[in-house]
């Protein structure tokens, strides 16, 4: 969580200071949500698909960070070799599908993994993550529809983190109460908290287990908040939320949470955290150091893969 | 040679599809009333009882699908990233319009986006184009669509044999592929290789149907039909027409197209799409580009009305490019 934390912080250096362009959008507020969940699976076995707020999904799966840096800031060392950017990170290896910009429009791609396993008689499990804003679109509701009458063993996690961009849950949906959302399809759906990693971690591994075991899909809204703006781009956060809200939501820092719970239990010294805070730090600085490293992709590189046998017709 | 069948294109195309499905258990079917209804065109008719049971509430390898294009379109663009090889049924490509999104912004960018690290093999196939009477939110041309998105093949082959060899190449190719099959082929016939499972008609390449050394004719689906039928009126008249058989709209064949042109110095593109904008446009554009100087006329085009496909049996003649419209722009030429 912490090392998220600290990578999203330099990835907005790295936007203020130009090296990042287009569209980004950090997960500081929102850790304990991917964490408990992703260190609840078979890492490198079930399949993990995400919108665009995608950098932790594949920190915590296991890619390599100087690689996701790179892609980040546009370069060749990237995890698509700079052709990605913030929005698209994948890494099929570990189980990453991507880092999808469209909202909603990667959910039926989850659903496919889970058709594919399911296909196979494999027990893999899909986490299919999506934000607040993409329970409404209608697409949705057809893959829905589909991985239950399918038996698709694929779970669907709300990120609610209070805003569809900036547009507050309640003026974006007439019943705020995602969770009762799969019930008209069938299918078990539930609300659980996103701020604390320990009950995330809990709950996250009960419901992975069930649908491994049940082989059916499962709804499940995830309450956070994420202290960021939307994206970079987002510089004023007054126009859809005051600034006190935003102090009580801090209050409920999922990592600070963390960091009491292992003081009050005496599971670690305030010395020991320090230190771990002050190496995280140091490594996140480094990670974006190494990523500067990196080339921008060579021009010639601009047709590769567009197909796997082919290129298009070239020149303007 | 391998021994030949007469087959209607209809069911060289589910031989294509049958052959595959044999070759590769990854392979499978979805769409909607493909199974229990054996398909609104009839194309995967008698699949569900060959590969699946007629009574189980879904079968994974013939799989009917809820009536909803994107959902669907989607699903089977995540197996294929998984490594599975969907062949999807747009119960007409008309309907194809509400998975889009899906297509355009999520299957056609995978492979770039990932830098080639994940493949989508998957084919979208389905009728085009004008049936009969199916008015205007049932006959769209979409393939022109298709053609402009780098990242998908477009294949819309005008014989059964060549149905028959596409289909499987298509399967068979790592990239996501557009079948567009016009209603008006699925019951001509032609001869087909009846027993020889590893036929396949390679993907990029245009053939020449009829040779000739006066005017060339190009086109693809449907209309190269067309086309052949105005080539023996014209003969009457001794004019010697060259027919272009497209086939593959992207990639284009352009090398096949620009030599027949040089050879004949006149070209009409004919398509059953909207004049304005459609994938003929796209053809005379680059004959006109590159063989400039070897031209004796302008490139003509011949396409369908600009117009929203009407009901009436009259009005949708009307719109549907035919053998006086081609032998009108042919006198043009000369």
């Amino acid at each position: 969580m912490l090392f998220i934390r600290r990578f999203e912080e330099q990835c907005n250096i790295a936007y203020r200071a130009g090296l990042a362009g287009g569209y980004m959008h950090t997960y500081i507020g929102m850790e304990a949500l991917a964490s408990g969940w992703i260190n609840s699976i078979r890492k490198g076995y079930d399949y993990v698909i995400t919108a665009y707020r995608d950098h932790a999904h594949a920190l915590l799966l296991g890619t390599d960070a100087v690689a996701v840096m790179a892609e980040i800031i546009g370069r060749k060392g990237g995890t698509a070799g700079g052709k990605g950017g913030s929005m698209h990170i994948y890494d099929p290896e570990n189980g990453f599908y991507g880092g999808w910009g469209i909202v909603g429009g990667h959910v039926p791609l989850g659903a496919g993994l889970a058709y594919a396993a399911r296909y196979r008689n494999e027990d893999r499990v899909v986490l299919n993550f999506m934000g607040d804003g993409a329970a409404n679109q209608g697409v949705v509701y057809e893959t829905l529809n589909m991985a239950s009458l399918y038996d698709l063993p694929c779970i669907f996690i709300v990120e609610n983190n209070e805003f569809a961009m900036g547009t507050r849950l309640e003026y974006h949906a007439a019943d705020p109460e995602l969770w009762k959302r799969g019930q008209p399809y069938n299918m078990k759906c539930e609300r659980v908290d996103g701020m604390d990693v320990i009950q995330m971690r809990k709950d996250a591994q009960r419901i992975i287990d069930w649908v491994r075991e049940n082989q059916k899909p499962y709804w499940v809204e995830v309450m956070t908040y994420r202290y960021a703006g939307h994206g970079a781009a987002d510089n004023d956060r007054q126009l859809y939320r005051t600034k006190e809200e935003e102090e009580v939501a801090w209050a409920r820092d999922p990592i600070a949470r963390l960091r009491k719970y292992l003081i009050d239990n005496n599971i670690m010294s305030e010395e020991a955290i320090e230190a771990v805070e002050a190496e995280t730090e140091a490594e996140a600085l480094a990670v974006l150091e190494k990523a500067k490293e990196s080339p921008f992709p060579d021009t010639d590189e601009v047709y590769d893969n567009i197909y796997t046998d082919m290129t298009p017709e070239k020149g303007h | 040679m391998p021994n030949m069948i007469e087959l209607s294109y209809r069911e060289a195309l589910q031989k294509g599809i049958v052959e595959e499905m044999e070759r590769d258990q990854n392979v499978f079917l979805m769409g909607e009333d493909i199974g229990r209804y054996q398909g609104t065109f009839k194309v995967t008719r008698g699949l569900v009882e060959k590969f699946g049971q007629r009574d189980n509430r879904y079968n994974l390898r013939i799989l009917d699908t809820p009536i909803t294009e994107a959902g669907f379109a989607g699903i089977a663009t995540g197996a294929a990233m998984a490594g599975l090889r969907p062949i999807v049924e747009f119960m007409t490509m008309s309907f194809s319009i509400l998975a889009l999104d899906q297509i355009i912004n999520h299957t056609a960018k995978i492979h770039y986006m990932t830098n080639g690290v994940v493949k989508c093999p998957i084919v979208f196939r389905g009728p085009g184009g004008a049936a009969k009477q199916l008015s205007a939110q049932h006959s769209h041309s979409m393939e022109g669509w298709y053609a402009h998105v780098p990242g998908l093949k477009v294949l819309a082959p005008s014989t059964p044999a060549d149905v028959y060899g596409m289909m499987k190449s298509a399967v068979r190719d790592d990239n996501p592929v557009i079948l567009y099959e016009n209603p008006g082929l699925y019951a001509i016939k032609g001869m087909v290789p009846e027993d020889d499972a590893s036929f396949t008609v390679p993907i990029g390449k245009a053939a020449i149907l009829r040779e000739g050394k006066d005017i060339s004719l190009v086109g693809y689906s449907r209309m190269t039909q067309i086309n052949l039928e105005v080539a023996e009126l014209l003969a009457k008249d001794g004019i010697d027409a060259e027919v272009v058989d497209v086939r593959s709209l992207l990639p284009l064949d352009t090398e096949t197209i620009y030599a027949s042109v040089k050879k004949t110095h006149r070209a009409v593109v004919v398509y059953e799409d909207w004049r304005s904008g459609g994938f003929g446009a796209e053809i005379a554009a680059r004959i006109g580009e590159d063989c400039f100087d070897d031209l004796d006329a302008p490139v003509l085009r011949v396409g369908g009305l600009n117009v929203p496909m009407p009901y009436a049996r009259n009005l949708e003649l009307q719109c549907i490019p035919d053998a006086d419209d081609v032998l009108a722009a042919v006198r043009k030429a000369f």
